[in-house]
């Protein structure tokens, strides 16, 4: 019954990559983007989690039905994000 | 049912299992899906207030370690990945190896807490500490007070889920140690492994909100 057992270069190599999205996100902070900042900020997040859930939490070797299930919790929160947002960003004043 | 062997691990309820891992799988992420619109919830309000008062905002964030940020992100990822190493040892049925990595996992959660625990004493003292001790020099103070609440909220409901989580990852070392777990049935190796990974994410994403809103000058 066992699962895809994944060498251990692959957690290293994704390990590394992570050390490595970390500093870049800091060294960016330091360069004035203006609204690019929180922007970039955001994506280096999205993939750091991308690459977490795909490697270390064995996504990526699950079954469909996990697909589905991983997918409707961000399902519901890019719902959420975007009722509030789009309520929010068409306000004059707050 | 392979054998006599492995049918010992399988609930009544279950055919296989593999149908009781994927089972046990499932209802972890559909925990985790509760989770993720539990932050997901904080994480709204705090870009709702960041887009509100962007200047209060930035000039609040000055008052973070970006260093004691950063390496506390460090710690995270590398309790990730000898957590990730504990389930591999698991799945190669290796029990003293799982034990190990687990408690590797948990001394470096306990650094994050104890990290944590140095920056939450320093804004203390700087009088940041939103009803409590709050003394905010500078403009805006009311605004920035609403980004010192969203900080301590999330990271304490963040370092609420990793003492949690520590704790969860004690229970399944002592199991390991009793022999609870076989090259066959690791289970609940795995799915503690997948709530700890959780806890990394939710930090992947507190610590370039709070503490890079504004960094250069």
């Amino acid at each position: 019954m066992n699962g895809h057992v994944v060498s251990r270069k692959v957690y290293y190599f994704i390990f590394a990559a992570l050390m490595v999205l970390l500093i870049l996100t800091i060294s960016m902070a330091y360069f004035d983007l203006g609204p690019f900042n929180v922007i970039i900020a955001l994506v280096i997040a999205i993939i750091k989690a991308t690459l977490v859930i795909l490697y270390f939490m064995h996504v990526r070797y699950g079954s469909r039905v996990t697909w589905v299930f991983v997918s409707a919790g961000f399902f519901w929160l890019i719902i959420m994000f975007t009722l509030t947002m789009s309520d929010f960003v068409t306000r004059f004043s707050f | 049912m392979a054998n006599e062997h492995s049918s010992h691990y399988v609930a009544h309820q279950f055919d296989d299992l593999e149908q009781q891992k994927e089972a046990g799988t499932l209802g972890m992420w559909t925990f985790l899906a509760t989770e993720i619109l539990f932050f997901g919830g904080m994480f709204m309000a705090y870009f709702v207030y960041r887009f509100s008062y962007p200047d209060a905002f930035a000039a609040a964030s000055h008052y973070m370690d970006i260093l004691l940020g950063g390496i506390n992100t460090g710690v995270l990822l590398v309790s990730s990945l000898t957590m990730a190493l504990a389930v591999h040892a698991a799945q190669e049925g290796k029990r003293k190896q799982i034990i190990l990595f687990l408690i590797i996992t948990m001394v470096f959660g306990v650094t994050f807490l104890v990290i944590k625990g140095f920056e939450y004493h320093h804004k203390y003292v700087e009088h940041l500490v939103p009803g409590w001790n709050f003394e905010y020099k500078g403009p805006n103070a009311g605004k920035a007070e609403i980004y010192f609440i969203l900080y301590f909220v999330m990271t304490g409901f963040h370092a609420l889920h990793l003492i949690i989580g520590i704790g969860v990852l004690s229970v399944i070392a002592m199991m390991t140690a009793r022999g609870n777990f076989t090259k066959e049935y690791y289970s609940p190796v795995e799915v503690s492994g997948l709530y700890w990974h959780f806890i990394d994410i939710v930090w992947i994403f507190l610590y370039p909100l709070l503490y890079l809103i504004h960094v250069h000058k």
